[in-house]
């Protein structure tokens, strides 16, 4: 049994030491923002963030998150009230068949957080370890540049605090 | 004439010899600036054999900044007396090499001196250069000046008082620059004698793998002993190497062509970028290199022929995953790690039995911590190993008991000291050397650029 924090809330858990992150999301917690895709950290389709930095969910084991803070999708926003990287990624239609963009979308918002004034390039990079094989490679990084807009602008609602503390 | 005065004279006359002699060694003349030839004017097939050239002294990964044009130079490099900037080596007349002749370009290679006669500092590795033939000198010039011209001004060092003056490396190469051409040794192979030509000059191994003096020179009595690179560890290449299993010619070849090795994992740090560029070059000379680097490495005695075996055959047989993990370090490890290094799919693209982990056996857990920072990044565009690196998800603490783990586990050595401090410092320099270092994207070794100049 170990006490996992995730978007905020206190979970206990009952998973061996070395179960990967993404399978107590996805199927104890019924988070399932984060998606299975390689399950060998090399796709990107699972990341989250701990402590603020984007994380690959599927090869991080519990035993790493004593006392850390887990922050996934749902933690960012919601349906009826988005955050800035969700509202953005929407307006831009960035998704096509939409399976990495979760992951995208949290590595993203660690990046702004971390660098408010990303320029292209630092965008590319950062990205550039999340695989996609459709096509809206383009408005993934329109969706980036208009989130880090509305941040800047935008009034942050409570569920956006919690995301990012 | 008084006694005071002939000796004032004497002095005078000293003080005018002296000054004229240190003027002598450290003037160097400028060479005429010329008019940036045409591409056209140099010969295809010496450009294609300046292009080999080029990937055996793996100029670009100095002259390569991260997601920087090829060549435009402008990368930080650290040394102990301060950080010096690689130049741009393009063909461009006001900021590369565009109105370098190829006697100015013959002169920097051979004594570290740019076109106007200024003293070029060594972590340009000339003391190595030096022993290029003019025949491979034109070759490379001939690359370079049909390359892409990139408008790039020079970066101001950063080094202090008195590392940034220059006639202080005038003094430097009377020291340490031995412009020997090299000789052949008729009792060795044409094959053995070519490695030694590359090895000791083009190729530069000794700049990273032997280690320096307090004046940043290489140790001539400790040649191949291991030395320093971007906070990496070069391991020693002679009989102190810390391989678990000794290296040999063709397992040598082996990992110097395709990156790795089974025996001996993967090449990754600065490495990973000299076996980028050494695979695009002819087999034979990466087959030279390794019959010499074999004789540097010596015949292994046969005490470290046995342990060498010992692992072999431990590494076919058992798990080394703890049944019931008994430190964080253990945990960590059964957890994060085994589930790739243990899952018994073939290298590269399964982890390597961490039993062959040089990095695990070596004196200071330098590059062990990178690694585990950083993972091993893919190439674009080719099939190749990759690790994922753990630097968001692993704190310090966790780490250093990973490390200390791995080392009471794994390796037979001595356990390391400092390993907390070393685990702090190496977070700080990979995520500058990531910023910094070029990706592995590197030029020569584009697929798509191998068969052609």
């Amino acid at each position: 049994m170990m006490t996992l924090r995730v978007n905020g809330y206190e979970y206990e858990v009952d998973a061996e030491p070395d179960t990967p992150l993404l399978y107590v999301l996805r199927d104890d917690l019924k988070l399932n923002a984060a998606k299975y895709g390689c399950g060998l950290g090399q796709c990107g389709a699972c990341t989250v963030m701990v402590d603020g930095k984007a994380v690959l969910s599927c090869v991080t084991p519990l035993v790493l998150l004593e006392g850390k803070r887990v922050t996934t999708l749902e933690g960012l926003g919601t349906v009826s009230e988005p955050a800035p990287i969700q509202r953005a990624f929407m307006e831009e239609q960035a998704a096509q068949c939409g399976y990495c963009i979760a992951g995208m979308m949290m590595r993203a918002q660690a990046l702004l957080q971390r660098n408010p004034k990303a320029s292209d390039d630092d965008i590319r990079a950062e990205l550039a370890p999340h695989l996609c094989r459709c096509g809206t490679h383009m408005r993934i990084l329109r969706a980036v540049h208009r989130a880090a807009r509305l941040m800047d602008t935008a009034e942050l609602s409570p569920s956006d605090q919690r995301g990012a503390q | 004439m008084t006694k005071s005065r002939i000796i004032g004279g004497l002095f005078a006359a000293l003080l005018v010899g002296g000054a004229g002699v240190i003027f002598a060694l450290t003037w160097r003349p400028p060479m005429a600036a010329i008019d940036p030839p045409s591409a056209r004017t140099f010969d295809a097939d010496l450009v294609r054999r300046g292009r080999e050239l080029a990937a055996v002294g793996n100029c670009s990964d100095c002259h390569t900044t991260r997601r920087g044009p090829n060549f435009a130079g402008g990368l930080p490099v650290p040394t102990p007396f301060g950080t010096i900037f690689s130049s741009n080596i393009t063909p461009d007349p006001e900021t590369g090499i565009g109105r370098w002749s190829e006697e100015a370009f013959r002169r920097a290679m051979r004594s570290g001196v740019d076109r106007g006669g200024r003293h070029l500092y060594p972590t340009f590795p000339y003391d190595h250069f030096t022993h290029v033939s003019d025949e491979d000198d034109r070759a490379l010039y001939a690359y370079l000046m049909t390359r892409e011209p990139v408008q790039a001004p020079l970066r101001d060092n950063r080094l202090s008082f008195p590392y940034n003056q220059r006639i202080l490396i005038a003094g430097w190469k009377l020291l340490f620059l031995r412009r020997d051409a090299y000789q052949p040794d008729p009792g060795k192979s044409a094959e053995w004698n070519r490695g030694a030509y590359l090895v000791e000059g083009l190729a530069h191994c000794g700049a990273c793998h032997t280690p320096r003096n307090g004046l940043g020179a290489e140790r001539a009595t400790a040649t191949f002993a291991g030395g320093d690179v971007d906070n990496w560890q070069a391991y020693a290449l002679n009989a102190q190497s810390p391989s678990p299993v000794p290296w040999n010619e063709d397992a040598l070849y082996a990992y110097l062509c395709g990156g790795w090795h089974p025996d001996h994992g993967t090449a990754r740090g600065p490495m990973a970028e000299v076996v980028s560029n050494l695979s695009s070059i002819p087999a034979g000379d990466v087959r030279a290199i390794a019959t010499y680097m074999a004789g540097v490495f010596g015949a292994p005695t046969p005490d470290r022929q046995r342990q060498g075996e010992a692992v072999l055959a431990q590494a076919k047989s058992e798990s080394t995953v703890a049944s019931e993990p008994v430190s964080e370090g253990a945990a960590i490890y059964a957890a994060a790690c085994a589930t790739c290094h243990e899952s018994g799919r073939a290298p590269p693209y399964g982890g390597i039995n961490l039993a062959f982990s040089t990095a695990i056996s070596a004196p200071d857990p330098r590059n062990l911590a990178n690694i585990v920072l950083s993972g091993v990044r893919p190439v674009e565009g080719e099939r190749s190993p990759i690790m994922p690196g753990f630097a968001a998800s692993m704190d310090d603490g966790q780490i250093a008991s990973l490390l200390k783990y791995l080392r009471s586990h794994v390796s037979k050595q001595p356990a390391w000291s400092g390993v907390s401090e070393i685990v702090e410092e190496a977070r700080r320099t990979q995520t500058a050397f990531l910023q910094t270092a070029a990706g592995p994207r590197n030029a020569p070794a584009d697929p798509s650029q191998r068969d052609q100049p």
